[in-house]
């Protein structure tokens, strides 16, 4: 029997997706003409899949400071931050983030998802207890894993379940540490931050907000939903990536704890593995200044984001909890999803398509993410093929517009 | 098995038959995942049910290492003994 005969029935639904052409999952751009459209099977699509909320990828300044960078400094930095040495820009970039979130410390990670199983792996080892969100991303749950810290989750943006955990653990000896993130990725659900932050000060806990969608989206600064439920100070470490409103890529963590930069001889992601280089750091840098210096960009990007939340709802389809820059419709049933997100993509749109076990209820999604460079235009022929498509394959005519149910 | 186990058992058996679409026979050797034919939604869902029911938390490795029934009732025994110690 063959080493990989166990994914034997993850191979049959793969192929099966496959059918239509092309897979959801190996779609190939074959051209990039702007952080808002690409060329896929030779027709000009409108990106709405991205996560590239403020539209910075194709920014001139984020590329000339890149391309600088590049030739003055080269292609990579062949090694890790601790064996072989950081560049003076690695440290710049950890001091711009710092004073970015008002915080004393920052680590910078060579992925979101690398910050995250570096952070949780190590911040609480043998003894500690991590207390998740049931429906956390992969690289926390990842980095709970990596970990030797007992894993308990509370039931999806319920602080009443996660104080009656807590509440259990109340006299078991440990540190105990909060994950949660700003916008879930998914739906586009907040989480309930103030109640969280409350029911962590009653009960003495540290708390972790991964900010990897809310991070210059989410704040009057852009600083994410900390900033934006006012309860900056009850967090203790945010974590967030480059890949999303920056632009490029990589992942961070901030914090004000004494001490914090001995984990960086601590944590193995974060040792172990080449730092980023330094045109990377560059564009980051000149994105953050961007995100900084432009408040107009976060005001577009919540328009376009109300518009289509509020364009597809009203088209009675199944929308999620409420709007923000992710904008899921919930279809019936996987064959539905597929036909349906197809049929866009014939029809020049590009999104995701979410499957079970990866969505919190148990149907299949299309998750929109929107984009503070979308035009309105562009919005609005989304809305119209949802339209179109939803009324030719039949989701629409028994739809009632309900929100996507959360997982109890 | 103990008295407090045999109880447990019952608890958890009722708890599976509610989530089923079908009458199914379920003993303490039934495996929760082959079995049952529960997705993974399913199985977390059931799992914080439990948990709320017998007011402990189930720690994710150990979720990891239950397969049968009985597997799931010697660790909620275990657990509750550790709440009540
Ligand atoms: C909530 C959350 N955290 C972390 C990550 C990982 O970020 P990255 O893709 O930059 O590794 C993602 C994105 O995939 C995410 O959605």
């Amino acid at each position: 029997m063959s080493i990989l005969a166990k994914f034997s029935q993850l191979q049959q639904t793969y192929d099966q997706l496959g059918a239509l052409q092309p897979n959801p999952f190996a779609v190939t751009f074959e051209q990039i003409l702007s952080s808002t459209e690409g060329v896929i099977d030779g027709r000009r699509t409108i990106l709405l899949g991205t996560n590239n909320y403020l539209g910075l990828t194709m920014d001139a300044d984020c590329i000339a400071q890149s391309v600088q960078a590049l030739q003055q400094q080269g292609t990579g930095t062949t090694g890790s931050r601790v064996a072989n040495g950081s560049y003076a820009s690695h440290r710049a970039l950890e001091q711009d983030l710092a004073k970015f979130f008002q915080r004393q410390h920052c680590m910078v990670f060579s992925t979101g998802y690398q910050a995250n199983l570096g952070m949780l792996s190590t911040l609480v080892g043998r003894g500690d207890h991590l207390i998740l969100d049931a429906d956390s991303h992969a690289s926390i749950y990842d980095g709970a894993r990596l970990g030797h810290a007992e894993v308990i989750r509370f039931r999806h943006s319920d602080p009443d379940d996660l104080y009656k955990r807590l509440r259990r653990l109340k006299d078991t000896p440990g540190s105990k540490l909060i994950v949660v993130e700003g916008i879930y990725s998914m739906l586009g659900d907040l989480a309930p931050l103030r109640e969280i932050a409350q029911v962590k000060r009653e009960m003495g806990a540290y708390l972790m907000v991964d900010e990897a969608h809310s991070m210059g989206v989410l704040g009057e600064h852009g600083r994410g939903l900390a900033e934006a439920a006012g309860v900056e100070a009850d967090v203790d470490f945010i974590v967030g990536t480059f890949s999303k409103s920056l632009g490029s890529v990589g992942g961070f963590c901030v914090a004000d704890i004494e001490g914090f930069n001995v984990l960086r001889v601590a944590c193995r992601p974060y040792m172990f593995t080449a730092s980023l280089p330094p045109s990377i750091i560059a564009s980051t840098r000149q994105a953050l200044r961007h995100l900084e210096a432009d408040a107009t960009l976060r005001a577009r990007l919540t328009n376009n984001a109300n518009h289509l939340y509020e364009g597809l709802r009203e088209l009675g389809l199944q929308v999620g909890p409420h709007a923000s820059p992710i904008v899921s419709v919930a279809l019936e049933d996987q064959a539905l999803a597929v036909r349906f997100w197809n049929a866009l993509l014939h029809n020049g749109l590009y999104l995701n398509l979410a499957l079970p076990p990866a969505t919190p209820s148990n149907k299949p999604l299309l998750r929109a993410s929107v984009s503070a460079a979308h035009s309105r235009r562009q919005i609005d022929r989304a809305i119209q093929l949802f339209g179109e498509v939803a009324v030719q394959l039949g989701v629409l005519g028994t739809g009632s517009g309900a929100p996507i149910a959360m997982v109890a | 098995m103990t008295d407090s186990s045999e109880n447990i058992r019952v608890d958890v058996i009722a708890a599976l038959k509610k989530i089923l679409p079908r009458p199914v026979a379920i003993s303490g050797a039934t495996h929760i995942v082959q079995d049952l034919g529960l997705d993974s939604l399913a199985i977390m869902n059931f799992m914080l049910e439990i948990e709320d029911r017998f007011d402990i938390s189930i720690p994710l490795d150990r979720a990891a290492d239950i397969a049968t029934v009985d597997d799931l009732v010697l660790a909620i025994e275990a657990l509750v003994k550790q709440e009540k110690a």
